[in-house]
């Protein structure tokens, strides 16, 4: 660890762990932060970054190890305690009510009462103070403004400005600049360096390692559950931090099975929504295509958009040389494209029906007849798949809510096997699954490709999405940003486009 | 790497617990039919009135009506949506058919000569039905308003029509025609006929619910209609046929209830919505969408229909009887929430 410049740091939190059943999350975690520092947590998804930070918070318990503020141990049961203690938490998700004032917004709870009558809320202190708090964050919204009639970054301002309200000496921002442009950026770092001068500290969570060597005093670095290190930001550069996020080697849980890539069956030319910004590739029969990227880079909308689910504003699809409308899933389908959605238990399974109900759901058309259902053809089609696949416990009419995430997973791949998808857009597989199902999940994928299935696979999980692919896409802010072939595949490059740099020649070409 | 490890756990932890929550759902499907059963007992024992073939033909009788609305209502919940404006029209096809068929007078400037064959007018009652229901399923879906709220509208909207179309005055018949009057009234080897449709209709919309893929179609939209939808089923279209079909048996109803009455009154159908609506969640679905079946309304309207007549025979007032039956209904969506709570958990 580098030396903290200021002798006693305000915060420190000293050998933190946490388990959730036998999983280990947080080994023996050391952080600290000096009075009016900038201090930068790296990590990749899964790290350990929320955890840690949530029992900072005081929203969830940690195990073992202590936090010390201002020399004094504190213990938190609830995030109300972390409250009165100087802390506040500012979520990627905003949570300010949109139909309330500004200055309602910032004394939420704790609304001034007028002397004398303790039941009333004393509005003109109300807005006067709130009005205080915005003057000295030098922002320029009226106290009186409604909160949805702001936008995402001046939202987010209310949420410090109602940090500071409650006298907060420490503030987390998870990930706070993830829906900002590069304006509303720069206005946020501005007033960070005036929280700085106050003596207020922040702890600063990113994937956008640009942002840390301009904003961050220092760099703690989470693997595993691990802190790798603690850096001079300023003069360490995005590489080197890069490397210490991912520095590992490629695991052999992943058995790339090396098959012949066939013909083009997919090809998006200058596909455009909302969120995805003229993207074109294209994939191949025995082709497993990479998609990587930061959470929020457009990855998912690009697949959603391909498949139908999300209107587009320009740009087409062919499959097979053939163009598709892409005006709804069941095109898509109908054209032989399978989609696995990220959200399993929103998007991807019915949980209150069956395994077999949910199995045949995307090819009903198969099992009926003017409509009405062969029910055996159903129940044999459906056993097998779920023998296949062995997903535990295998009764088709088990509800698939009371399955395991993975054997759910597993579910809805069963779904597209029975729709017969030609190509397989699988977006995050493996989030949420139990390192068995994943392995087989795997597995699967990879026998599908070697029998001319193309799939399509989002991750943010490095070793994953390089160790299944044969050629990954790099998304950077809903444009590709980068194309690996599987001789330059390196966690660095994939790190640096995602980030929106160019890799250095070390790393990889482009 | 923290949600893999929050669901790893439950898996093993939580077992005992899921056995148990299997228990319960099971419990809860055979639930109202034990109620009915012990209710026909008690009835039988403390009333010998109750127990007697033209009582229960009685019973079913008053329960086909409400029944036919039910069993379209059923499908419209697991789709979790909802149809506050049956009773208007039950109303409102009861006042248009009257009013084509042969031998119906009101004052009403509406109520013409123009008369229409009995099965005519049926259809076309049928058809203003189903184009409420339609319009039902059109607002909702294109406009994302809750079910609650559009049918809340249709509702005050097509009893207003009802007002406007009757003048406010009772269609009579003088005479009504055999064949009009045989759809209420009549029966068939000694069961009236509103029991044989309520049959009919029950039979249909079971066999359509559990054995053709539109019925797939409607548990998986009220499941999880984002995965309905990615799985490229017609989530709107499916919804617009459901509205349509409920209100197509809401008509229905509405022509058994004037031929039975052979009235058309302006309060006709009045509250049919909450007591179709009291069978359905009684049988067990869920308001929650997803859960459900025709047979278990078939069950829950009759309870409904049994604690009625029982209420009934022992003399009690209508007051009474309202009160009994909100409390019946309040029991029933109170099980339904804790049910859907222990299943989030």
């Amino acid at each position: 660890m580098v030396a903290s410049s200021t002798p006693q740091p305000l915060l420190r939190m000293e050998g933190i762990t946490k388990s959730y059943g036998s999983v280990q999350v947080l080994h023996g975690v050391e952080l600290s932060v000096g009075r009016g520092e900038v201090l930068g947590l790296l990590g990749e998804n899964g790290a350990g970054k929320s955890t840690l930070l949530n029992i900072l918070n005081g929203v969830i318990q940690r195990d073992t190890g202590s936090i010390v503020i201002d020399g004094s141990p504190v213990e938190f049961t609830g995030p109300k305690q972390a409250q009165e203690a100087g802390l506040a938490f500012i979520h990627q998700e905003l949570s300010v009510l949109p139909y309330l004032s500004v200055a309602e917004n910032v004394f939420l709870n704790r609304l001034p009462r007028r002397k004398g009558a303790p039941w009333l809320v004393d509005w003109a202190a109300c807005y006067r103070q709130a009005g205080e708090i915005l003057e000295r964050l030098a922002v320029k919204i009226h106290p009186r403004t409604l909160v949805g009639s702001l936008g995402t970054a001046e939202q987010e301002l209310v949420e410090i400005a109602k940090a500071l309200s409650m006298n907060a000496r420490i503030i987390t921002m998870d990930e706070p600049t993830a829906s900002l442009t590069e304006s509303e950026i720069e206005r946020l770092f501005t007033l960070m360096r005036a929280l700085k001068a106050d003596g207020v500290s922040v702890i600063y969570v990113s994937h956008r390692l640009d942002e840390v060597a301009e904003i961050c005093d220092r760099a703690t670095i989470l693997r595993d559950g691990k802190i790798v290190n603690t850096v001079d930001a300023q003069t360490t550069d995005s590489h080197a931090l890069a490397t210490m996020m991912v520095g590992r080697e490629l695991s052999e849980l992943f058995p790339k099975t090396e098959h012949e890539r066939g013909r083009e069956t997919l090809r998006v030319s200058n596909l455009s929504t909302v969120k995805v910004d003229d993207v074109s590739f294209t994939a191949h029969a025995g082709e497993v295509l990479g998609i990587a990227g930061l959470v929020g880079s457009g990855r998912t909308e690009l697949v959603r958009a391909v498949f139908g689910a999300d209107p587009i504003t320009s740009g087409e699809v062919f499959v097979n040389g053939e163009a598709v409308t892409l005006d709804s899933p069941g095109t898509a389908i109908r054209h032989g494209i399978g989609l696995v959605p990220e959200d399993r238990k929103l998007q991807g399974a019915v949980l209150s029906m069956t395994n077999a109900h949910n199995i045949t759901l995307a090819g009903l058309s198969k099992v009926s007849r003017w409509g009405q259902l062969d029910r055996g053809g159903e129940k044999q089609a459906a056993k097998r798949l779920i023998q296949d696949l062995q997903v535990t416990p295998s009764r088709i009419e088990q509800e698939t809510g009371r399955l395991s995430g993975g054997n759910q997973q597993k579910v809805v791949l069963a779904k597209w096997l029975f729709a017969g998808s030609d190509i397989l857009i699988v977006d995050e597989p493996t989030r949420g699954v139990d390192v068995g199902a994943r392995a087989a999940i795997h597995g699967l994928l990879n026998d599908l490709a070697g029998q001319g299935t193309t799939i399509i696979m989002i991750s943010s999980d490095l070793p994953e999405v390089m160790g299944m692919s044969d050629r990954i896409l790099v998304m950077h802010e809903g444009r590709i940003a980068g194309e690996l072939p599987r001789k330059d595949f390196s966690e660095e490059a994939i790190v640096m486009y995602a980030s929106g740099l160019e890799p250095t020649t070390e790393g990889a070409k482009a | 790497m923290s949600s893999t490890a929050q669901m790893d756990r439950p898996v093993d932890a939580d077992a005992p617990k899921r056995r148990w929550a299997g228990l319960n759902i099971r419990a809860e499907n055979l639930a109202s039919g034990v109620v009915l059963v012990g209710l026909v007992i008690v009835l039988s024992v403390v009333s010998p009135a109750f127990l007697s073939f033209s009582n229960f033909l009685d019973i079913a009788r008053v329960v086909a009506i409400t029944g036919v609305i039910a069993a379209g209502m059923t499908l419209v919940i697991i789709t979790a949506g909802i149809d506050l404006s049956v009773g208007s029209t039950v109303g409102l096809v009861g006042a248009v058919t009257a009013s084509l068929v042969a031998g119906s007078a009101s004052n009403s400037p509406f109520v013409t000569d123009f008369k229409l064959p009995v099965s005519l007018a049926v259809l076309v009652g049928l058809a203003v039905g189903s184009a409420i229901g339609f319009l039902n399923g059109l607002i909702i879906t294109k406009t994302r308003i809750e079910p609650f709220m559009a049918t809340l509208g249709t509702m005050i909207f097509v009893r207003g029509l009802v007002y406007l179309f009757t003048g406010g005055y009772p269609i009579h018949f003088d005479p009504m025609p055999h064949d009009f009057a045989f759809i209420g009234q009549g029966a068939v080897l000694g069961i009236p006929t509103p029991v044989w449709l309520f049959a009919i209709v029950v039979a249909a919309l079971w066999w359509a619910s559990r054995r053709m893929s539109v019925g797939r179609a409607i548990y998986a939209i009220g499941g999880n209609p984002e995965a309905a939808r990615l799985s490229g089923l017609k989530v709107d279209r499916t919804k617009i046929f459901v509205y349509t079909l409920l209100g197509f048996l809401a008509g229905l109803a509405g022509i058994i209830l004037t031929s039975r009455l052979a009235s058309a009154d302006t309060v006709n159908g009045q509250g049919y919505e909450l007591i179709a609506i009291s069978g359905v969640v009684i049988g067990g679905t869920s308001l929650g969408g997803g859960r459900g079946s025709v047979i278990g309304s078939l069950i829950g309207v009759f309870t409904v229909g049994v604690i009625q007549n029982a209420l009934n025979l022992f003399g009690a007032s209508t007051q009474v009887q309202y009160v009994v039956t909100g409390l019946v209904l309040l029991l029933a969506i109170s099980l339904d929430g804790i049910a859907r709570l222990r299943r989030r958990t």
